[in-house]
């Protein structure tokens, strides 16, 4: 979005006292926990019922029957929900950072229609049907897009305006051209009209080693740029007296997020709002301190993705609603809340 | 003075003042005859082509049966709902933005379009129905959705910010809506689905055109009444409040037209993008004055559909390709071109 | 006796503006109850407070911004709320603390905005809005800069565009908010300069919330100090503005003198080591 609201964060010059830091340290271990609560969930529960006992063979003593496959899948699945989920957090609390906007997600910067303009031309131009082949397809759309923002944006100069601006645009150009495709072409279509609500069905252990590489890249990266974001929340101006180098942490930040969000996007395609939301809700109890919002968006985000994956199972058997569509009807009256709560003086 | 605005005053005795931007005219009158001249390109290009010189005699009246029957019944209609649909994108759009005060403040970033659609599409693939009944269905989604973002984004009077932020959550439900909607449907209803959605001129014929502009003809009167009042709101809300203008009630009745204005464009051509985002924009670079631009933004929304839809027709065939798929990546590189000339931050 | 009498006559006569026992919150953030004050006639009122007293809040009610939960504020013997708002307009400016220049715009098509309340769909800019708002930008001394750009001026060349925008609407009541806010002392003392000449000259009635104690005291002949919503003392600055008085109103221990320049009332903090005694003392006491 191109609202230039105040800068909302500031980042921490002091540390915390100790008792708020054990009370943070707390509560990521807490988090921890959930996520791995939900992580079981995930597995023992699906649009297929299965007895603990048959899940807990699957896990351990995993024979080849009936109920093992189920297993197998859904654990594949829960691995992918996890990485992504925890990619898709992390960027959108690095966009977030880096465009000085509380309302960034990786939508915004174009990655998820150079990705979903990717696969549509895989499917229409290139002939390929399978979905780990588009894996590669989406991954290199999102990369592209995401540098093509960065040079249009300003490359070292890039505004967050002009970011925002840059891929608002280049989205609108690949959208027209995904529906064109999607107008003349029946099977371009039929494929599209399921990969742009984004799934984790689709998980199997071969897309996990496609992106899984790249993710763990990207999430070392995003981490070590706590600090230097935590300087360019202050403003250009700020950062620069307080010594950051603005272009490299730019430069490192876009790439970080691109490489995540793009991963994730090719894995399980267009997921919207985990970005957007979980560090927008992390911030609410960790304050600006980008130390405690970026560890905490990493175990919450697929706490939310994994969350809303196994609603989805749920509530349409014997079938299953999309992750992606799950998260946005989770997501939007959360986020619709959080907006009204804040003060007008904030707004 | 006032060589940058080219303000005029016109007065007559009896204490009658006009206040005209010469410039804000001048563009006005270009863009009409634009709007005009893409028109009538556009009813000469098809199956059949016509001559311009031809096609303005059958509009006036003199063709030959065969050419009668092509322009006034077949293509004319066609393109008065571009014209209209056009317009009140333009004015709808320009309205949004200045009450947002954020140029992203489209239809389409708020989501009534999304809303729109999740309309048709509701009656595309749970009842099968007919165009006129998704017409219907579009308009209750655009109508409903607009209230919706009214009332939630409502606290002590409606902000801009808070207006935008509330529009991008229930833009994203309605988004998610509509893609599983999408995925429930049949390949037919799909496919319907998706011209829908990309916004098309195809087909329209006069039983569009009258309702279309009986309500231009009534909201657009009211919207330029308060257009001054609007122009204060510019200035923040004390300001205006202090120069005696209602704020919430000049915004409340501002929303409402515009509201009315996208959702039966929407319903009647469906979605077309980014011609509300851009409209205000371009008439605001050509006029170069502040304030809404409410009559250029409106002519310009106009200009732009007419065009689209004719370039897309010559680039791509007659009917291969709807015009949203034009306006959007024509938006798309306009906005680009816009960041690679404007260098100033802020300004945008 | 002639004091006296005045004081009478004074209170016979009904001020043009002043609220009755308002009761004035934000949300359910209560800032002042049952408060009750007069804007003399004629005169130039300074409303001051420490921090969060609700000068504002006050100012805000005043000009109808904030409407009061309980109370009214009237205008004219009429209740404000009540009256058309161009009319309002007409009679009552603001100078609030948020405006927001619109992209592009010039300084000239900014001052021409504050004669809105006197135009109408038929009568949208007529010779008299064209002399006001040339007079307005002459008396704000931004004649000069009427074809710039309002986002390429100063800090204090804007304020004093959006002054004469307050100005161009010609209204005999005028209230503004923190108006010396982030300008340097030059341009402080200009902007007071100008509201006194507005005040003496076109006899305006004006009222002003203001940071600096000095600066009220000199340029004030009514003062209205403020307290946690209440109003401790009010009149002009000679009679009120005592050493007690800034203790009680702001807990800062001073000496009050006369101003060298003016005969004022001049504010001179105690030094920090007088203070500290001080404080020692009366906590060992």
């Amino acid at each position: 979005m191109l609202v230039d609201s105040p800068p909302e964060q500031c980042a921490e010059t002091a540390p915390a006292p100790p008792t708020r830091r054990a009370a943070r340290a707390f509560g990521l271990l807490l988090s921890a926990a959930i996520l791995v609560l939900v992580a079981l969930a995930s597995i023992a529960i699906g649009a297929k019922s299965l007895s603990l006992d048959q899940v807990w063979h699957g896990l351990f003593h995993g024979t080849g029957t009936y109920g093992d496959v189920v297993v197998d899948e859904r654990l594949a699945r829960t691995v992918l929900g996890l990485l992504a989920g925890a990619a898709l957090g992390l960027s959108g609390a690095v966009l977030q950072a880096l465009t000085r906007n509380p309302l960034a997600d990786p939508g915004l910067l174009g990655i998820n229609a150079g990705a979903s303009a990717a696969v549509v031309t895989a499917i229409t131009y290139f002939g390929v049907t399978s979905l780990t082949g588009y894996v590669w397809f989406a991954f290199f759309g999102a990369a592209a897009v995401g540098a093509l923002v960065w040079l249009l944006g300003g490359s070292r100069g890039a505004t967050p305006v002009r970011l925002a601006l840059a891929g608002t645009a280049i989205s609108a150009a690949l959208y027209g051209y995904l529906q064109a495709v999607m107008i003349t072409d029946d099977a371009a279509l039929g494929t599209m009209r399921f990969w742009t609500v984004g799934s984790l069905a689709s998980a199997t252990n071969s897309t996990i080693l496609q992106v899984l590489p790249f993710l763990a890249v990207g999430t070392a990266l995003a981490l070590g740029l706590a600090r230097p974001l935590n300087a360019v929340a202050m403003g250009d101006d700020t950062a620069r007296a307080l010594g950051a180098n603005l272009g490299r942490t730019r430069a490192l930040a876009m790439l970080a997020a691109t490489v995540l969000c793009g991963a994730a996007t090719a894995a399980c395609g267009p997921i919207v709002f985990v970005g957007l939301m979980v560090p927008h809700v992390v911030r609410s109890f960790t304050g600006p301190d980008l130390r405690w919002i970026l560890p905490y968006a990493t175990v919450l985000s697929p706490v939310l993705l994994l969350g809303a994956d196994v609603a989805g199972r749920v509530v349409a058997r014997p079938s299953e609603l999309q992750v992606g569509i799950v998260t946005a009807i989770i997501g939007g009256p959360v986020f619709i809340f959080l907006v009204r709560r804040r003060r007008t003086a904030q707004l | 003075m006032k060589t940058r605005s080219m303000n005029r005053a016109v007065r007559a005795p009896g204490g009658l003042s006009l206040r005209l931007d010469l410039r804000a005219l001048i563009v006005v009158a270009l863009l009409l005859v634009a709007a005009c001249a893409a028109g009538v390109a556009l009813i000469g290009t098809g199956d059949a082509k016509i001559p311009a010189a031809d096609v303005l005699r059958t509009l006036a009246g003199h063709g030959t049966a065969y050419q009668d029957f092509i322009v006034n019944e077949l293509r004319l209609p066609r393109v008065l709902v571009g014209l209209l649909v056009g317009a009140s994108l333009g004015l709808g759009g320009a309205l949004f933005q200045s009450v947002s005060r954020n140029p992203l403040g489209s239809p389409d970033v708020l989501g009534l379009s999304q809303g729109s659609t999740a309309g048709a599409l509701v009656v595309i693939v749970l009842m099968s129905g007919s165009t006129t009944q998704v017409t219907v269905g579009a308009l209750i989604g655009g109508l409903a959705t607009g209230l919706a973002i009214y009332l939630l984004a409502w606290k002590q009077g409606v902000h801009g910010y808070r207006l935008v932020l509330v529009g991008i959550g229930v833009s994203a439900i309605a988004t998610a809506v509509n893609g599983y909607l999408l995925t429930k449907a049949d390949m037919v209803d799909a496919a319907r689905a998706v011209v829908w959605m990309t916004g098309s001129l195809d087909g329209r014929d006069w039983d569009q055109v009258w309702p279309l502009l009986a309500l231009c003809a009534v909201l657009v009167p009211v919207v330029l009444a308060g257009a001054r009042g609007l122009r204060m709101t510019e200035m923040g809300d004390d300001v205006a409040n202090a120069l005696g203008v209602p704020v919430q009630r000049v915004r409340l009745v501002l929303m409402v037209c515009a509201v009315l204005l996208v959702a039966a464009a929407t319903a009647a051509a469906g979605p077309v993008s980014f011609v509300a985002l851009t409209a205000p924009q371009l008439a605001r670079r050509l006029t170069r004055s502040p304030g809404p631009n409410l009559v250029p933004s409106l002519c310009m929304g106009a200009a732009l559909l007419v065009a689209a839809d004719w370039a897309s027709q010559r680039a791509f065939g007659a009917d291969q390709l709807p015009v949203g798929v034009v306006t959007g990546v024509l938006g798309g590189g306009y906005l680009l071109w816009l960041l690679v000339t404007e260098r100033r931050a802020g300004r945008i | 006796m002639s004091a006296v009498a005045e004081s009478v006559s004074k209170r016979s006569t009904v001020n043009r503006l002043s609220a009755e026992n308002v009761t004035l919150a934000y949300d359910q953030r209560v800032i002042a109850e049952q408060l009750s004050v007069e804007i003399p006639d004629n005169s130039f009122t300074v409303i001051v407070g420490p921090n969060a007293c609700g000068k504002s809040t006050l100012l805000r009610a005043l000009s109808r911004m904030l409407r009061p939960s309980e109370g009214r504020v009237l205008l004219d013997g009429q209740v404000i709320q009540s009256m058309p708002a161009k009319k309002v307009a007409r009679t009552l400016g603001l100078l609030p603390q948020s405006s927001i220049a619109p992209d592009g715009i010039t300084v000239a098509d900014l001052v021409g905005r504050g004669r809105y309340p006197h135009q109408g769909l038929l009568r949208q800019w007529s010779a008299e809005d064209e002399r006001v708002v040339q007079e307005s930008m002459r008396q704000t001394g931004v004649a000069e800069l009427a074809d710039r750009y309002v986002d390429e001026l100063s800090g204090g060349q804007r304020q004093r565009v959006w002054i004469a925008m307050a100005l161009a609407q010609q209204t005999p009541l005028l209230l503004l908010d923190e108006p010396t806010t982030y300008l340097d002392i030059q341009h402080q003392i200009d902007v007071l300069d100008l509201c006194a000449e507005l005040h003496e000259t076109q006899g305006r009635t004006l009222v002003a919330v203001l940071h600096d104690l000095n600066h009220a005291a000199r340029y004030a002949t009514h003062l209205i100090a403020l307290r946690g919503g209440e109003v401790i003392a009010e009149g002009a600055p000679n009679d009120i503005v005592t050493a007690e008085l800034v203790e009680q109103v702001f807990g800062l221990r001073c000496q009050v003198i006369d101003d060298p320049e003016t005969g004022t009332p001049l504010v001179v903090p105690a030094a920090r080591k007088a203070r500290a005694e001080r404080q020692r003392l009366t906590t060992a006491s």
